[in-house]
């Protein structure tokens, strides 16, 4: 794909905090803790079924830490945003890549939001939304004093652009 | 608007009630709703005791529910009452807690009537106003339910015709885009409601039978009629059956949905469809409202040479509120020709923009439609011949057969995909297509793209494809450009709508180096 002019998206250029990805890896963790010890409570208690609920369990417990230790830092490597005067850039994802663009004029509402686990790891996340039904932008992982500091500064943007933002 | 209306608007400040009807009407109807639900009940109930215990059960209950319902409804009423101010509209509602809800004039969009049979019977029409915002909760809009519908046609008039006073109504003049031709019934059984339809009556037959206590016998009934043939014809003269009455269903539906269609420019600068035999609706668009269009040709209709056009306007929620889906519907399904001529006169374009030459997508687009189609035919065809290995040989030859018969059904699919495939820029227009057994152009304007949204998965990102999507405050919110070249698709969209993505892009180092 590469022609005469060729281009591609480049990458935004801030990455997250790089407490994303312990707050992350712990996401992940708890959601298999929960479904593990479940099936292994089930296992213990339940007599004719027990090694199918084990094997399960040890199936799940092994994708759940194969994920932990793998997912993390590559969504750490993709995870950037940016924020020009004119708009919100944000790449996410990791095997299905997602690159988000919403300009300043289009913007409707900035909301931050911490989870339990997020306000552990001092984290925060904002999320940005348009006139667009499914034009929601979120930008996870960031620290939250940085934040609350950028959810302001966009807020004020925001309303000193004229417009409806449709 | 002249000085006289607008002292007149702004006395006009009366609180106003709901047409007494409105109770009568809401009884009879929940009076049938109760009709319809206690014969069954009943019977069921007459399974364990005797017939007239039963229906004496289910009436009192009946005449208890309708006797609350009386009353309720009363009180709703006599709480209801509406006012149409010269900064906003009010309502006052509720039973209970009373709620108030109130609308700035300003913000509204819309004002939609409708009236089922009942409520045409006494002359009365539901009347929605929309402010045509996405708001959760559904706070944006008031419903009066129910006005006559003289009051319905004034208030519409009074909320919608903000130029009236300087564009003077002319009755002779025919500002009609599009009425009712009946030769367009020809499209109605092609549809994917006759399909639906017909399952729905073999459903219900079944269903009917078996609060009866008759199901076995009209399995037995049918047997009967196929007695002579082997199962294999009986099981095609159902299907046959079925979708006859499908068919008969489908062109039933469109004249209750399609009488007196008429598609026009009101003065003020709204579209207005009104529609229905039976249930009468008038949907009014403001054409500032209004993004785009969307020419949508189900397989069945496509095949015929036909499209129907919806439009892409702010504030016709497309999800949580599936009642009012068919709002957006501005023209059946009509020959291709009369829609592109139509969705230009809605847009006020002299060229239709969805009639304009699209860029092809890269055969990358091709072989990945091929690829599923594959993988869609020989994943149930490998898990039936494993299945078949252990257990029956007979499974085997079900999957030979499966293989031999779908794998070219799916091919052609994916091939009829990707030809369905393009993207283009039609003057102020951002023109996108897809889809096979609905395949949509949508032609979106471009200075209502809010919003671009790239997606590329791992194999897209090896096949150097991807896909864009534009986001917008209307319809859908999102309209995709599925597996368009990275660069291609990319320049494309920077062009399309300038200024929003060109800052992000960068050339490609000729060392070709993939990111992450």
């Amino acid at each position: 794909m590469t022609g005469e002019n060729a281009v591609r998206l480049r990458p935004p250029r801030n990455a997250v905090d790089e407490r994303a990805v312990t707050w992350w890896r712990s996401r992940l963790l708890a959601t298999t803790a929960v479904p593990v010890v479940v099936l292994a409570v089930l296992g213990a208690l339940i007599g004719p079924a027990r090694s199918w609920l084990l094997i399960a369990a040890g199936a799940v417990a092994a994708v759940g830490l194969g994920c932990a230790a793998f997912l993390p830092s590559w969504w750490f490597r993709v995870h950037r945003w940016e924020v020009t005067d004119d708009a919100v850039y944000v790449r996410t994802g990791a095997f299905w890549q997602e690159w988000r663009i919403a300009p300043m004029s289009r913007i409707q509402t900035v909301d931050t939001s911490r989870g339990p686990l997020e306000q552990l790891f001092r984290l925060a996340t904002v999320t940005v939304t348009t006139a667009s039904s499914k034009g929601a932008i979120r930008i996870a992982g960031l620290d939250h004093e940085l934040a609350a500091g950028l959810a302001e500064r966009l807020t004020v943007i925001t309303q000193a652009t004229p417009g409806d933002a449709t | 608007m002249s000085e006289d209306r607008a002292v007149e608007a702004y006395q006009d400040t009366d609180w106003l009630r709901l047409d007494p009807r409105t109770v009568l009407v809401r009884v009879v109807l929940f009076a049938g709703v109760l009709a319809g639900a206690a014969l069954p009940v009943a019977f069921g109930l007459a399974g364990s005791r005797p017939l007239w215990q039963a229906f004496a059960w289910v009436a009192g209950g009946a005449a208890l529910a309708l006797a609350v319902t009386v009353v309720a409804e009363t009180v709703r009423f006599r709480r209801t009452r509406y006012r149409v101010g010269r900064e906003r509209v009010e309502l006052h509602t509720g039973l209970l807690v009373v709620q108030r809800r109130s609308l700035g004039r300003e913000r509204i969009r819309s004002a939609d009537l409708t009236a089922n049979p009942l409520q045409r019977v006494f002359g009365l029409v539901k009347l929605r106003i929309g402010t045509g915002e996405h708001t959760s909760g559904g706070e944006s809009t008031l419903e009066l339910d129910l006005v006559t519908r003289a009051e319905g046609e004034r208030l519409r008039h009074e909320l919608l015709a903000r130029v009236t006073a300087t564009a003077p109504e002319d009755p002779d003049h025919d500002n009609a885009l599009a009425v009712l031709d009946p030769r367009w019934i020809r499209y109605a059984p092609v549809s994917f409601v006759a399909p639906a339809l017909g399952g729905a009556a073999a459903g219900a037959v079944m269903q009917v039978s078996e609060w009866f206590g008759a199901q076995g016998e009209v399995i037995d009934w049918i047997g009967d009629r196929f007695r002579d043939v082997s199962v294999p014809w009986m099981i095609v003269g159902l299907i046959l059956l079925a979708t006859a009455a499908g068919a008969v269903g489908a062109l039933g539906l469109w004249v209750e949905m399609w009488w007196n269609y008429r598609l026009e420019r009101e003065p003020g600068g709204t579209v207005r469809v009104s529609r229905g035999l039976f249930t009468t609706r008038s949907v009014s668009l403001e054409e500032r409202r209004l993004r785009g269009i969307e020419l949508v040709e189900p397989l069945g209709v496509r095949l015929c040479g036909a499209a129907r056009v919806d439009a892409v306007a702010t504030g016709l929620s497309e999800s949580g509120d599936d009642r009012h889906t068919d709002l957006k519907t501005l023209l059946p399904a009509v020959g291709r020709e009369t829609a592109d001529r139509v969705a230009a006169q809605v847009l006020r374009e002299p060229e239709p923009p969805t009639g304009a030459p699209l860029a092809a997508h890269p055969r990358a687009a091709r072989t990945r439609r091929l690829g599923w189609a594959l993988w869609s035919v020989g994943v149930p065809v490998a898990i039936l011949a494993v299945l078949g290995l252990l257990l029956t040989p007979v499974l085997l030859y079900v999957a030979a057969g499966c293989a031999v018969v779908l794998t070219p059904v799916a091919v052609l699919f994916a091939l009829d995909a990707y030809r369905g495939l393009g993207h283009g820029v039609s003057g102020a227009y951002l023109v996108t297509r897809s889809g096979t057994l609905r395949r949509a152009t949508v032609a979106l304007q471009r200075s209502g793209v809010i919003g671009w949204t790239v997606k590329q998965s791992y194999f897209q990102r090896r096949a150097g494809i991807l896909t864009l999507t534009a986001t917008t405050a209307a319809g859908a919110g999102a309209y995709d450009i599925l597996d368009a070249g990275q660069s291609q698709g990319l320049t494309f969209a920077a062009g399309a709508v300038p200024e929003l993505l060109a800052p992000f892009l960068e050339p490609v180092p000729t060392t070709e180096a993939r990111s992450t």
